[in-house]
């Protein structure tokens, strides 16, 4: 009997990857544990081996075949002395490339469209912002994901700075967890790209000892999960010693890894750590979005002389934005952005929850309903300036964010606003977050468990009473 | 690297004038802390106050084994560290008052004091949390070069945190030119060692990592000297961490407001007329001929006067503006000259 050879999830988050090479042709016969073929992720490349014996039948998608979706039938095998031609056509179609997810090709919007896109502030004060990205018009762009921007980011702080060094769980000889410091150990060696033991209270004690002594660690958790491991250090040590010795020293490094959910890995690995890091003075803490934040951001947390948490997401690492080249790209802390102009309401989020928060204002602008959306970006310091001229112009707001609601990022903005910019409110402010549990496992809860551009275009409609 | 000697040798290679600094350096900090202990009886110092007293010869015989651009950093029992490797008693006790003089402008406390100008990092309130701190310093001075070495002082209570062993391995993986100091005064507040420490010698817990260690006499200054030269050399060589355990006592509660109901009063009077370093040192000097009972009384009197200016500095200095509840919250600069030094 023929079986379909399904083309494999080999990562929590993986959706789709490329059939890098077969190590089979039709007609061969494999046994269990053969390597059939060699299938490249965004971070890494595995290899991919028979299950059961049998001969391959057919295979269905040629080596080199980008954005092959997961489940999508990559071959067929047929029991011994089986014909390859008693093989019944494959049930499913491959999916092709151009149906990837659309996120994968969301990009910045030109300052002159994101404008464009927006209404009219009648009435209201001026935006004190920008609304566009952090970069001269005309500036050269090029495609990256977060993960390669990251990269970047590091690799050019550490070719600034010979006491800027990297360490952490797998970052040097694995090339990173997440291959977010792919590269790094070939080109700057062992002394300055360190792994570390599995020991993050021990490690970030380390760090934070090297950066009093005058070095710049970086500090990378596996994710932020794990960091939990490690908080004393950071809050007792890194963000009080500047105070605590009347400023004679501090902790100037960047912790910084993957944070918040990221896809079915259960109630340890998926906590959004925002709202904690962000109650801490002596901190600073980004949370970017996009790829050029990314960059920018990292850059900028890497030179500050305090300690900053950086919050990444597993989720956005494959994203692809719009990247600025050029020499020395930087965007500062505290300066939120603008994505999207907006009159009738205003949805501020930061991190992965701008996907949600873009998504609504995609389907609400289909309905008539003109959102404004800013990119908090950093939450130490956040951009208070932006966000209540804003509210001061839509008179509405909703927050958007993953994390739990208690004690939320959200419920900090809805305080702030009600003393800030009260009689310019013409609906409570809504705060869209995480549900109040544990994270679930089970697929279908856990899309429940978070944040959904359901609920965000929801949340607006009630603010806006349509 | 030094040779091993022993304690009695050693004297002999100690000359009267570093051992008459000893006993001033160790009476030093007895008296600045018995004057600590009576502000805090005033209430002019609050909040916690751990004393030194009965652990002096710790510090100073470490501290003359010790070059400059070393560096130290220890818990929150920390005056005597602090004094030790030269501080200035006013900044340390206007600290203590919570006044704008004080090492960290009156927002550190007892507890939480610096002085980068010392080489000291420290002043830390969790139990155990300097040792990483202290290893990471030391990974600092080998990534710069320096060849520095860190005195990382912790107690016999911060050896059964688990920070302390993940620190152990990663010292003596990346061979970190640190000394790890285990002042063992055999009580972690109220728990005394035999109660909360599994296998009594707490040194021997780095032959796990590869790590030497040794125990010292604690009370007898020249002896914490010679193993400190050791542990030193040691570290400066490149072969890595040393581990000290250097059994010594403390004659106060923990804290100002410990009642010690733990132990007896005659455990601690046994151990103030038996084992006292200041005394020890006393007698050598006297029995040696090195020093008359003037020389000693004018060493007193030198000592007297200091604490007691420290404590009218202390009182006198005023609190700190209220301006300052706000600054050194986020610093704009790198708030230290040593990464451009190196």
């Amino acid at each position: 009997m023929a079986t379909e050879v399904l083309m494999p999830a080999l990562s929590p988050t993986m959706e789709e990857g490329t059939l890098a090479k077969w190590l089979v042709k039709e007609g061969d016969k494999v046994s269990s544990g053969d390597i059939l073929a060699e299938i490249e992720t965004d971070k890494a490349t595995m290899e991919f081996e028979a299950v059961d014996e049998g001969v391959v039948g057919k295979i269905l998608i040629e080596a080199g075949t980008e954005g092959v979706k997961v489940n999508t039938p990559i071959a067929v095998m047929v029991e011994e002395g089986e014909e390859v031609g008693d093989v019944p056509a494959p049930t499913s179609e491959p999916e092709a490339k151009d149906e990837a997810p659309k996120t994968e090709e969301k990009t910045e919007k030109a300052p002159a469209e994101a404008k464009a896109s927006g209404g009219s502030a009648s009435g209201a004060e001026q935006v004190h912002s920008q609304a566009g990205p952090d970069w001269p018009e005309g500036t050269e762009l090029r495609q990256q994901t977060v993960r390669e921007a990251l990269r970047d980011a590091m690799a050019e702080e550490m070719r600034r700075d010979g006491n800027v060094y990297l360490m952490g769980e797998e970052v040097a000889e694995y090339q990173g967890a997440y291959k977010v410091s792919q590269g790094l150990l070939d080109e700057f060696g062992a002394k300055r790209v360190i792994d570390t033991p599995i020991t993050e209270h021990g490690f970030a004690g380390i760090a934070v000892g090297a950066a009093f002594g005058g070095l710049r660690p970086i500090v990378e958790f596996m994710t932020f999960n794990f960091a939990m491991q490690a908080i004393d250090q950071i809050i007792n040590s890194a963000a009080k010693t500047l105070y605590m010795s009347g400023g004679q020293m501090g902790a100037p490094m960047v912790f910084r890894g993957p944070n918040g959910a990221a896809a079915r890995v259960g109630a340890q690995h998926s906590q959004d750590y925002a709202a904690w890091y962000s109650a801490i003075p002596g901190l600073k803490v980004a949370m970017p979005y996009s790829a050029s934040d990314a960059k920018g951001l990292l850059k900028s947390a890497i030179r500050d002389p305090n300690p900053v948490i950086f919050l990444e997401n597993e989720i956005m690492y494959g994203k692809s934005f719009d990247v600025p080249v050029m020499e020395d790209f930087t965007v500062p802390f505290g300066k939120a952005r603008i994505w999207r102009e907006g009159s009738d309401v205003t949805i501020v989020s930061f991190g992965i929850g701008m996907t949600y928060a873009l998504e609504a204002a995609d389907r609400l602008a289909e309905e008539g309903i003109s959102a404004e959306v800013i990119d908090l970006r950093t939450l130490r310091p956040i951009d208070y300036d932006t966000l209540i001229a804003s509210v001061r112009k839509t008179n509405r707001c909703v927050t958007v964010e993953e994390g739990f609601p208690v004690g939320s990022i959200g419920n900090h903005l809805s305080a702030y606003i009600m003393q800030n910019a009260f009689d310019y409110l013409d609906a409570p402010v809504i705060n869209c977050t995480g549900k109040d549990v544990p994270m679930p496992y089970a697929a279908n809860l856990e899309k429940l468990a978070l944040v959904t551009t359901d609920e965000v275009v929801a949340a607006v409609k009630q603010v806006t009473y349509r | 690297m030094a040779t091993r000697k022993s304690a009695a040798a050693a004297k002999s290679n100690v000359s009267a004038e570093e051992l008459k600094s000893y006993y001033r350096d160790m009476l030093l900090i007895r008296r600045f802390e018995e004057k600590a202990g009576q502000l805090y009886g005033m209430g002019l110092i609050g909040g916690f106050c751990h004393l030194y007293i009965g652990q002096e010869a710790v510090v100073v015989g470490l501290e003359a084994a010790a070059e400059e651009g070393d560096k130290r950093v220890t818990s929150y029992r920390d005056h005597g560290h602090m004094l030790a490797c030269g501080m200035d008693p006013d900044g340390v006790m206007a600290e203590l008052t919570g006044r704008e003089g004080g090492y960290s402008k009156g927002k550190g406390g007892s507890m939480h004091m610096f002085s980068k100008e010392k080489h000291f990092y420290g002043g830390h309130g969790i139990v155990g949390a300097q040792v990483p701190i202290g290893a990471g310093l030391a990974f600092a001075d080998k990534y710069l070069d320096n060849s520095r070495v860190t005195f990382a002082y912790f107690g016999d209570g911060a050896a059964n945190q688990g920070q302390v062993y993940e620190t152990f391995n990663m010292a003596a993986l990346w061979k970190l030119p640190v000394v790890f100091v285990i002042e063992n005064n055999q009580y972690a507040m109220g728990t005394s060692q035999q109660r909360s420490t599994s296998s009594p010698d707490i040194y021997k817990r780095g032959e796990a990592f590869g790590i030497p260690g040794q125990m010292v006499d604690g009370m007898d200054v020249l002896a914490v000297k010679e193993a400190g030269e050791t542990a030193v050399a040691h570290c400066r060589s490149g072969k890595g961490p040393y581990i000290l355990e250097v059994k010594t006592y403390r004659y106060r509660g923990h804290s100002m407001s410990d009642p010690a109901k733990y132990r007896t009063r005659d455990e601690v009077q046994k151990m103030r007329e038996e084992r006292d370093a200041i005394e020890r040192v006393r007698h050598m000097l006297i029995d040696g001929g090195h020093a008359s009972e003037d020389d000693l009384k004018a060493i007193d009197k030198e000592i007297k006067d200091i604490v007691n200016k420290s404590a009218d500095f202390a009182k006198d200095s005023p609190e700190p503006d209220v301006s300052e509840l706000w600054t050194d919250i986020y610093a704009s600069e790198v708030p230290q000259g040593e990464a451009a030094e190196a």
